[in-house]
Formats: structure tokens, C-alpha cells, sequence
């Protein structure tokens, strides 16, 4: 495959991004507008009269006509402007960029958890039917979909906790005794060790350890599930019949030629299980005092913090179009005929 | 060695050796003898055909020799020994060896038979990483001599290609370059040609059969085709359920079969000369042909006129695509270009040509299922074409004509008894409400297809691929239409259920009176049940005729390619190569 063309695959998908951004933007302002109640009277605050009350309108520029307001709150977007949250009284661009790392070191922490342990296992369990490994599949694909997430955070937090005490007080993101390390990427392990501190790295990585299982647990059963589907419909297929009879080795006929043409469906899973994650994981934070962001979009919601859901909205859709951006871009890696197609 | 001349004679050593090879299969309704008591001998040199129908065993043997049954199939006794080795009880280390440094294997469908998202060159270096010793920066010299050395033009170009990009027989060419490139002494071809075009099947058995006499190879051919099997094999195996039943040269099993199923199965092989009769060895009342001379009008029952079917041209038509310009070469394509055509009542007018010749694209628009670009579509004189093929299925004219589909499994709804299959058209377009009636006709057509009636309850899955069509040809026929279009109704058949198709078809043409536009690749099964043919290339009409006078004096070089390429049984042709195999 052409450089160019991949190239140009990608620019062409960048280009069909455009127009769900751009929904997404003119959807959450109507919305905000859409709802019940009057923004301008939980500004003024409780104490309000009515003139103070329009004195706010008129500073929040909610006395203009629909389309001007859609202009300026344009504008602000453009200057990385998402407003005020009532809720801390700080900028919705501070909380969040200030939550977002935590998050995501998190989820991405599960998705490296719940991989390395669903996609062997998947692999093990579709070349070996009906074996004791596909039936462990079985179990844990069931047991992982059907024990919610908070269920398992508190049992691990029990377990490790609670009775056997390895594991640190479930507290946020590092223990209150160390620093947090200096600001770089916002991935306090990866700060840590820039940084060089490997104590900090421990601590902030034990903190990470109970939540990602927890997290990762959930959503290893879709992956373990479609990786054992994906690998046994690939090994049936003929082209791995031409590579046995070819005598091509166990290995080079289950990862060069099975595990390959399996991606496919497995990268769809893992795009849908990601953003999934991303957005849902407030038990988990709930539960391990995890400072992220859906706990904080949880929180803006039940106070009405419009600025602050407003935000929170706009930031996963362009999280969502950026990870389905990535997955589109690594499907035309692996399967050379998507060109043709797109 | 003398091996050039080497021919199958008592004394000869064997490169494969099969003796009372037994394979069962366990499956949900029990022990399945999928081959029992197997046993021929391959020698270096020469091409052993194994022939069957589907069922027969004969692609469990192949994949039995290579090692690579699947986990339900199980050896129950026998000996499989290749140069010496018994390959049943050697270990599956040793048996990696052998794949494809030995003993090679080419599939059907070459399509899907090579790994989609792996480059060409990539999957012949996997296998010569594997087997040869050859240095990393020599692989891809070796790749591309592997391409060369099977005619592909331009093999530098093609290592790089997927195969998507190629057609069916270029892919089976890769499929041959990558069984040959560690070049082994035996070759296992499982119908290598089906799914491809005529003159594309001959063009790769030419290939197989040259390369086998370059290289001294033993080859095996398991096919359907006696036909096929009687141009290119010395020697014949000919296996019905599980059992060889006879096994002898090519010459001798053709003209002195000893075993009644062999005996039926050339029979059922349509030849140059044969006719329908023949085929089924029951006496026939009247000569079907000489039957429709009776009954043919001269007044055309279907008229197509000038007709155009343009389609897009895929691919590069996106926004994106033409945002960058790159949409200029979007001339449409033009899948039928101007034919015009007529079909007279009573007559059965055969269709014939290569895959992407337009012939189903016209089929389907005379069924009105596709609308034409320009042209006519006269039915008794009223012009089809102006109906919106969307709208078709509630007109009148929906009756009238009707159509019987290619694969007899994917054309009947799987969830529907034969009765509801049958009965449905009824319904929806007789209008027939009372049950009773219904089921009276249901019968009746049932019957007038030779479908025993017990089996009507039946779903699809529980009757034969024989059952199958006699289903779809009732479904058909069940609201008395006058022009019947049958698109490759015998393709997905075997030879022996074929036979009694093509009867049964023209039985009922005779009875009922129905006009049929016979649509096919070969010209040899059109014959039998039509008295004119059309040959269809590139969207044009290039030759129409009386088909005996096609089929003995083709003026066209196209249609001389193609019933040059159709395998029949040729007795010449296995006297040829009888004799050539003969020692100096």
C-alpha cells in the first residue's frame, strides 16, 4: 500500500470528522438552552432581586437573540472558553484538563489490564474448543459482565485492603503522604518517572493497581468474548486451511495469518469498550475516590452546572471522534482493502 | 533416472500409496463413514483423477493425505504412504516438513483460498522461509521466479499485490506458485477451477498440466467434472459415497465401465453428441428439440430491443474522491451494450457466456428486477421496461413471468416448508385465499414436478440439492407463467441430479407450453434444451444461431474459445493422450 493514499485516507476521514464536531457543538448549545430553568437566577444567587437578576443576563449575554449567543459562545470556543463552573468556581477548561489525565491514565490502564489478559485468552480458548481454558473463558466472560463494577471495587478493596493489607488506602491518586509529581503529561506515573522519582512512580502506580482490575474486569468479557468469536471463524476459514497445507509453522499460522484477520472485528470492540469506559467510569472513581472526570460531570449534573455538563459533553465527543479516528486510522493499517472502500 | 517416461506399470515404485484407508466422522446425528476402504497409487509423472460427486470422499481423501482434517474427522484404519513414510502415523512435526516442501495442496476458490491482507510475494516468501534455506536478501528474487514460473505477466508488479486486487484465475495462479515454490514431487489439486470461467479453467489445467510435465510431478485431481477429469488424467478413480468403485485408464474406464454407477455417471456427462435422452437413459417419448419445432410460434412471445444497462463505476465516485479530482475516470460501465433479442412463444432460447458477459444483468431486467438504462422490454407486445422494476412485483405481468435462481439452497427461505415455498406465489400473486385450493395445487404441481408429497413438510435443509430444485422449479411454474428465465438452474448440481433436471424442464416445457430463456456458461448443458443460442461477450451479442449449428461451426473466435474450453467427454482426446503417455 501507497503512502499517499493512506495519507490521503486519513485527511479524508479528518475531513468527515468536520461535520459531527460541528453537530456536536450546535447540539450541546441548544441543549444548555433547552433546559429548564433560568441560568441567570442561579448566578445572581439566592439573594437576588429581580435587577440584579437581569443585571446577570445581561452580563452572561443571555438577553441577545438565539443566533447572536450561538456566535459569542462560538467565539469562546475558539479561545478555549467553556465558561465558569458554579460548583468550584473555577474556568470548565481548568477542571477539566486538570481531570482529564487522571481519567485516562486510568482507563488506559484498565484497557492494557483487561488486553493482555482477554486477547490470550480468547486466542487459547478458540484453538483449544471445548478444553478446560475455554471453559475458564467462559466463566470469566460471564462473571465479568454480570458482577457490577462497584460490586467488584469494594470486594477487591476488601480483599487487598481491608484483610490482607497490600494494597494502599483506596484515596485518590496518590497517597496524601507523597507529592504529587511535577505537572508534565498529568499521568503521575509517567510524571513520576520523567521526573526520576520511583517512589512516587510506586505510589501512584499501587494507587492505579485495585481500580484498573476493577475497571479492566468489566470490560474484558466483550473482548475475551470477541477475540475467541473472531479467531474461530478465522481459523475455519480457507486461507488458514492453505497455510496449514502449506506447513507454515503453529506460530506464523496463528499470528501472522489468524490473529491478523481477527483484529478487524476485535478493533471494533476495543474502539466501542474504550469510549465506553472513558465516559462510565464514575462507580469506579466513586468508590476509589478517583479525582476524574466523571465523577466531576456526576457532580455538575446534580447541582445543575450547565457550564460544566456543557463541557464535559464537548470534550468526550471530541475525545469520541478522535479514538474512532485512531481506530478507523488502524483498521486501513491492517486491512489493505478498506482503501478501496472508503 | 528414466523418469520422463516413467509410466504407471507394474514394478514401479509409487510416490503415494492409499490402501484401505478409513475416515469417520462423528457428528451430532452419529458415526459418519465419510471414505471406507480407500486405496489407489499415484506414480511420479502422471495425473490420477479422483471423481465424484458431492458426498463421494474424495476431498476428505485429499485433506487426509496432507494431514489436515479437520478435528471431527478421524482415521480409522489404512495406510497413507508417501516415498516410504506412513504419513497417518507420523507425527504432525514430521507432517509440517512435508506440507508444502513435498507435497503441496491447491483449493477451490482461490479467492479466499489465500490470506486477504497479506501481499502476494509475502505468502510465497512465508512458505520458502519455511522450507528452503534461501538468504533474506535473495526471498524476494525467489517469490518473484515462483509468479514467473506460472506465466503470471509482470510478476514484479503482482508481489506486491493483495489478492483482491486479482482475478479469480490469476489467484489461482498464486495458489500454484506458492504450492510449487519449494518445489515438491506431489501435487493435490481439490477442484482447482470451480467458481472460475470456462476458458479461465482451461487455461489453468493447461498450466497444472505442463507444469506437472516440466517438473515430473505426481498430481492428483479431485473433481465433479468426468469431463475435466477425462481431458488431463491417464488414470481415473471413480468414488461414489465413500467407496472407490471403479478404478482404471482413462481409456479403458470410458469404453468399458464395469461398475453401473460409473456406467450412469458417464452417461450423465453431457457430450458433444448426446442428447437429452441419453443423458438419464430413460426413453424419452419425443426428441425435445424436434417436440418445440411443434409447438414454437412465430409470433415473438419476448422482444428485447437495443438495451443498455449502465452501472457506476465504484469505487472512486466518494465526495472525497472527487474533491480531489480523482473521480474523473467515472465513465459509467456498461454491462449490457445494445442487444436485442427475441424469444418465441413456445421457444427455449439459451443465453450463454463468461462471468461479467451481461447475461444475468439482461436476465434480471427481463425479469424486471433491474431497470434498464435505455431500451425495450416488449412482453406480448407491451413495452416492461416502462414499469419501475420497484413496482413490478404488484402487476399483473409479475405472473407471466417468472424465474428459476442458480443456487436451489440460497433461493429458498430457510425458515419455510417446500409447501410454503411453493404455495407463497400462489398466494401473493394468484390470490388464491382458500387454503384448500391452495393446497390442491401445491400438490398437484408437486406431483408434475416429481416431488413426493410426503416431503413437502420438509424445510430446505432436509431435502437434497435434487429436492431443492425440483422446489424452486414448482415455485415457478405454480402461477402458470409463459416465460420462464432459468439462471444457471443446474450449476450448483451433480452431473447424475443435472441430468434429471434438464429432463424434467423440458417435460414441462413440452406440457405446459412455456417459453424459457436458458441463461448459462455452458454451451454444452444449453444445447441439450435449447434449439437456439445466443453468445453473450462484453455485454454484445456475438454470434445467434440453431445451436447445432454453433456448436459444429462456430463462426465467432469467441464462442470457438468457449466450447473449446467446456470439458466434455472426449474420446479423442483421451485417446491422445493415452497414447502419448505410451513409452517410446
Amino acid at each position: 500500500m501507497a503512502n499517499r493514499s493512506t495519507l490521503a485516507l486519513i485527511g479524508g476521514r479528518v475531513l468527515q470528522a468536520i461535520p459531527s464536531i460541528a453537530g456536536v457543538i450546535i447540539v450541546t448549545f441548544v441543549l444548555t438552552r433547552a433546559l429548564p430553568g433560568d441560568p441567570a437566577v442561579y448566578f445572581a444567587g439566592p439573594a437576588a432581586d429581580a435587577a440584579s437578576i437581569e443585571q446577570v443576563r445581561q452580563a452572561l449575554g443571555l438577553d441577545r437573540t438565539l443566533p447572536e449567543q450561538f456566535l459569542i459562545y462560538l467565539g469562546d470556543l475558539a479561545r478555549g472558553d467553556l465558561g465558569q463552573s458554579i460548583s468550584t468556581g473555577r474556568p470548565v477548561v481548568e477542571e477539566l484538563l486538570r481531570r482529564m489525565p487522571a481519567s485516562m491514565e486510568l482507563t488506559l490502564l484498565a484497557l492494557l489490564f483487561s488486553l493482555s489478559v482477554s486477547l490470550p485468552l480468547g486466542i487459547l480458548a478458540a484453538t483449544r474448543p471445548n478444553s478446560w481454558i475455554d471453559h475458564l473463558c467462559r466463566v470469566i466472560v460471564t462473571a465479568g459482565v454480570s458482577l457490577p463494577v462497584f460490586f467488584t471495587g469494594l470486594f477487591l478493596v476488601y480483599i487487598f485492603y481491608f484483610i490482607l493489607g497490600i494494597a494502599p488506602s483506596p484515596l485518590g491518586r496518590i497517597d496524601i503522604f507523597y507529592l504529587d509529581p511535577p505537572k508534565i503529561t498529568g499521568f503521575f506515573t509517567i510524571d513520576a518517572l520523567l521526573d526520576g522519582d520511583l517512589d512516587t512512580f510506586g505510589a501512584a502506580l499501587s494507587q492505579l493497581v485495585l481500580p484498573a482490575i476493577t475497571l479492566g474486569l468489566f470490560t474484558l468479557a466483550p473482548l475475551a468474548r470477541m477475540t475467541r468469536g473472531a479467531m474461530l471463524a478465522v481459523l475455519s476459514s480457507d486461507y488458514i486451511r492453505t497455510a496449514r497445507a502449506s506447513g507454515l509453522s503453529r506460530s506464523t499460522v496463528l499470528y501472522t495469518y489468524a490473529l491478523r484477520n481477527a483484529m478487524l472485528p476485535i478493533l471494533t470492540t476495543l474502539g466501542m469498550v474504550f469510549s465506553f469506559m472513558l465516559g462510565s467510569n464514575v462507580l469506579v472513581e466513586k468508590v476509589f475516590a478517583w479525582p476524574g472526570i466523571g465523577s466531576f460531570a456526576i457532580e455538575a449534573l446534580i447541582v445543575s452546572d450547565y457550564a460544566a455538563v456543557q463541557g464535559f459533553v464537548l470534550a468526550m465527543a471530541f475525545l469520541y471522534v478522535a479514538l474512532n479516528l485512531i481506530i478507523d486510522i488502524l483498521y486501513t493499517m491492517v486491512d489493505p482493502r478498506i482503501g478501496l472502500e472508503g | 533416472m528414466t523418469d520422463t517416461t516413467m509410466t504407471p506399470t507394474e514394478g514401479a515404485i509409487p510416490i503415494l500409496s492409499i490402501d484401505g484407508l478409513n475416515v469417520d466422522f462423528r457428528t451430532r446425528g452419529g458415526v459418519v463413514h465419510a471414505v471406507r476402504g480407500l486405496g489407489f497409487d499415484v506414480h511420479r509423472g502422471e495425473m490420477v483423477g479422483v471423481v465424484g460427486e458431492s458426498g463421494s470422499g474424495k476431498s476428505v481423501t485429499a485433506f487426509n493425505i496432507m494431514g489436515i482434517l479437520d478435528s471431527a474427522g478421524q482415521v480409522t484404519g489404512g495406510k497413507v504412504m508417501f516415498r516410504g513414510l506412513d504419513l497417518i502415523n507420523a507425527p504432525e512435526s514430521a507432517l509440517r516438513q512435508i506440507r508444502g516442501r513435498e507435497a503441496s495442496m491447491i483449493f477451490q476458490n482461490p479467492r479466499v483460498a489465500l490470506n486477504p491482507i497479506r501481499t502476494v510475494g509475502d505468502q510465497i516468501e512465508d512458505v520458502l522461509r519455511r522450507h528452503t534455506t534461501i538468504l533474506r536478501r535473495d526471498m524476494k528474487q525467489a517469490a518473484i521466479a515462483a509468479l514467473d514460473a506460472v506465466r503470471i505477466r509482470d510478476p514484479e508488479d503482482r508481489y506486491n499485490a493483495y489478492p483482491f486486487e486479482l482475478s479469480g484465475g490469476m489467484c489461482q495462479r498464486v495458489m500454484i506458485a506458492l504450492a510449487l515454490a519449494c518445489d515438491p514431487d506431489l501435487l493435490i489439486a481439490d477442484e482447482p477451477t470451480t467458481g472460475l470461467d470456462v476458458t479461465t479453467q482451461k487455461t489453468i489445467m493447461d498450466l497444472i498440466q505442463d507444469l506437472g510435465r516440466e517438473r515430473n510431478l505426481a498430481t492428483v485431481l479431485i473433481t465433479h467434472d468426468l469431463g475435466l477429469a477425462s481431458r488431463y488424467c491417464q488414470r481415473l478413480v471413480v468414488m461414489q459415497s465413500g467407496e472407490v468403485v471403479e478404478s482404471a485408464a482413462t481409456m479403458t474406464l470410458f469404453t468399458a465401465p464395469r461398475h453401473p454407477y460409473t456406467q450412469k455417471l458417464i452417461r450423465a456427462t453431457p457430450r458433444l453428441d448426446s442428447r437429452l435422452a441419453d443423458l438419464t437413459g430413460e426413453a424419452r417419448a419425443a426428441g425435445s428439440v424436434s417436440a418445440e419445432r411443434a409447438t414454437t410460434s412465430a409470433e415473438p412471445l419476448l422482444s428485447v430491443r437495443n438495451l443498455v444497462k449502465e452501472f457506476d463505476s465504484g469505487a472512486s465516485t466518494g465526495w472525497f474522491a472527487r474533491l480531489r479530482g480523482k473521480g474523473t475516470d467515472a465513465t459509467p460501465f456498461r454491462a449490457v451494450d445494445g442487444i436485442s433479442l427475441d424469444v418465441m412463444a413456445g421457444e427455449s432460447v439459451g443465453l450463454v457466456g463468461e462471468s461479467g458477459c451481461g447475461k444475468s444483468t439482461t436476465s434480471s431486467i427481463v425479469t424486471r428486477l433491474l431497470d434498464p438504462t435505455e431500451g425495450q422490454v416488449l412482453f406480448d407486445g407491451q413495452d416492461l421496461a416502462l414499469i419501475p422494476a420497484a413496482g413490478f412485483a404488484l402487476r399483473p405481468e409479475r405472473k407471466q413471468i417468472q424465474m428459476v435462481f442458480q443456487d436451489p439452497t440460497e433461493s429458498l427461505n430457510p425458515r419455510f416448508t417446500a409447501r410454503r415455498c411453493i404455495a407463497d406465489p400462489l398466494l401473493r400473486l394468484a390470490g388464491m385465499s382458500d387454503a384448500a385450493a391452495r393446497e390442491e395445487r401445491v400438490v398437484e404441481l408437486a406431483d408434475m414436478v416429481g416431488l413426493p408429497v410426503d416431503l413437502l413438510g420438509r424445510f430446505p435443509h432436509q431435502l437434497s440439492g435434487g429436492q431443492k430444485a425440483r422446489v424452486g422449479i414448482a415455485r415457478a411454474i405454480s402461477v402458470s407463467p409463459r416465460l420462464l428465465i432459468l439462471d444457471e438452474p443446474t450449476s450448483a448440481l451433480d452431473v447424475s441430479v443435472q441430468a434429471i433436471v434438464l429432463n424434467l424442464l423440458a417435460d414441462l416445457r413440452e406440457k405446459l407450453g412455456m417459453s424459457y430463456l436458458f441463461v448459462s456458461h455452458d454451451l454444452n448443458v444449453v444445447r441439450l434444451l435449447c434449439s437456439r443460442v445466443i453468445v453473450m461477450q462484453a455485454g454484445r451479442i456475438v454470434e445467434e444461431g440453431p445451436a447445432s449449428e454453433i456448436l459444429s461451426n462456430p463462426r465467432d473466435p469467441y464462442t470457438r474459445a468457449l466450447i473449446d474450453a467446456v470439458p466434455h467427454l472426449d474420446m479423442d482426446a483421451a485417446n491422445r493422450l493415452a497414447k502419448a503417455e505410451e513409452p517410446a
